[in-house]
């Protein structure tokens, strides 16, 4: 389990994120919503460990990460994978060698056992034949999945994802969605991500948090965000028509 | 940044390999600018000699002589890595710019990777091999000299040899080499640190690599004159 306490940080005068209290939980995927600078990227920054909050503590199961020597975090760090919105790949590397990085640097497997794992977290996200392109040749749904490949390629027990179907297609976007949802059940892991999208909020959010200028306004589940009174989060959520209609026909057939 | 940079690598494997990419990129890839630069630079230097010389007193090796100190006290090592800090220099600038806003840098950090470990050692130690670069400019700016001097008819070729061969002072090849070294690091390191520290979108990729070219320069400059100060002066 992710346990987050009282997490405070500012950038000069500007207070970003104030008092964040929440917990994530094994095998869930969780969703952290909100408009833009509401402080979601810089909380995510935080669990990763990219930015140092100024107060509040940040722990993964059990092991506080403010506390861990420096050998200690890059451990955790291995245990940890990283789905950038713009994929963040390699751009002087080939997918394959993309995917096979983080064993390279960090194992001390043989080249065929590497290829031999690369080639199953490729096949689990559907990439077969992109084996020797390099990022700028395949298309930006590929390059989610093969970002989502690297992340997944030493077993992580926490998955990070930031805006993972952000400029792709809707159809591609469940996709990546549904893939998602299937690693974290599959391995049993714990999925934060940073969306904007209602579609995910309504598929995937097993527990979404709502933040909205720093502070968490709301925390549920996508079930209960349709039940939901807090106006922030109806105005947020329901901003567009189409799901104000969902809302309503959700409401309807529960009376 | 220094200590990060300096710390022991995750895997030295993959830093070897990394580091002979570099040596590919930075030296290898540089050697056809340097070379042409080179035998121009020489040749010009002999040719400017040769027609300042009009005291018919004025012995005509002093044109081989003149080319021969320009060349290997301050054109191969300071001209050179003006031209390697605008080469060599954005090109790290902007490659380690670009994986700053494409959040290439932040994926290293998350996998555990020491990112300016991984990123600048590697440049830093490909460069010390800077040092042969000049030691190429050195002998392809002499070499333009007297191609030039001979052609131009400014003196015939034994001439120019004789002066290339007069008053030789062998601490100057080492003076020259001292400054190069300086240079290699500064060129490495003063335009990683403006990428990896970068701000922005891409065309701050290309703000920073102009920042970077301007700042090395200055550096190069003033250490040129503080090492000419500390050496020779």
């Amino acid at each position: 389990m992710i346990e987050v306490k009282n997490l405070h940080k500012s950038f000069g005068d500007t207070h970003v994120l104030k008092g964040i209290t929440t917990s994530f939980e094994k095998g869930k995927t969780n969703l952290i919503i909100g408009q833009s600078g509401s402080g979601k990227t810089v909380f995510m920054k935080c669990l990763l460990g990219l930015i140092v909050p100024d107060e509040g503590t940040i722990s993964y199961d059990g092991r506080m990460f403010a506390k861990l020597s420096p050998g200690e975090k890059r451990d955790l760090r291995q245990d940890m994978g990283m789905v950038f919105q713009g994929s963040a790949l390699f751009d002087s590397m080939t997918v394959e060698e993309n995917v096979m990085f983080p064993m390279d640097m960090f194992t001390r497997q043989s080249r065929s056992e590497m290829e031999d794992r690369v080639n199953i977290v490729l096949n689990r996200v559907n990439l077969i034949d992109a084996h020797k392109k390099y990022p700028s040749e395949i298309s930006g749904g590929m390059q989610k999945r093969v970002a989502i490949a690297r992340a997944i390629v030493m077993n992580p027990k926490y998955l990070f994802c930031d805006e993972p179907n952000s400029g792709l297609d809707p159809k591609t976007a469940i996709l990546i969605d549904n893939l998602i949802q299937e690693i974290t059940k599959e391995f049993d892991i714990i999925t934060v991500i940073n969306s904007h999208d209602m579609n995910s909020v309504m598929e995937i959010g097993e527990k979404i948090i709502f933040l909205q200028h720093g502070i968490k306004e709301w925390e549920g589940t996508n079930k209960e965000i349709f039940k939901t009174d807090n106006k922030a989060v109806t105005n947020f959520v329901y901003s567009s028509e189409l799901f104000k209609k969902v809302r309503q026909m959700y409401i309807e057939e529960r009376n | 940044m220094v200590r990060e940079v300096f710390k022991k690598p995750t895997k030295w494997s993959i830093m070897k390999s990394l580091i002979l990419k570099e040596i590919d990129e930075l030296i290898y890839g540089s050697m056809g600018i340097v070379i042409f630069i080179s035998i121009f630079m020489g040749g010009v230097v002999a040719i400017q000699t040769a027609l300042n010389l009009t005291n018919p007193l004025i012995p005509k090796d002093l044109i081989g002589f003149a080319t021969r100190q320009s060349v290997i006290l301050e054109f191969a090592p300071t001209f050179t890595s003006i031209i390697m800090a605008g080469k060599v220099g954005s090109y790290i600038t902007s490659s380690i710019g670009t994986m700053r806003v494409t959040e290439q840098i932040d994926a290293l950090e998350v996998m555990g990777v020491n990112s300016l470990n991984y990123l600048v050692f590697p440049k830093i130690i490909a460069m010390f091999l800077y040092p042969f670069v000049v030691a190429i400019a050195m002998y392809l700016g002499i070499f333009g000299g007297l191609i030039a001097n001979t052609l131009g008819g400014h003196s015939t070729s034994t001439e120019f040899i004789q002066g290339i061969q007069l008053d030789f002072i062998p601490f100057h090849v080492t003076y020259s080499f001292i400054k190069s070294i300086v240079f290699a690091f500064i060129i490495a390191t003063v335009p990683s640190f403006h990428g990896y520290y970068m701000e922005g979108g891409a065309l701050d990729v290309g703000k920073a690599s102009t920042t970077s070219f301007v700042w090395t320069s200055v550096v190069i400059i003033i250490s040129n004159f503080i090492l000419t100060h500390l050496l020779l002066g």
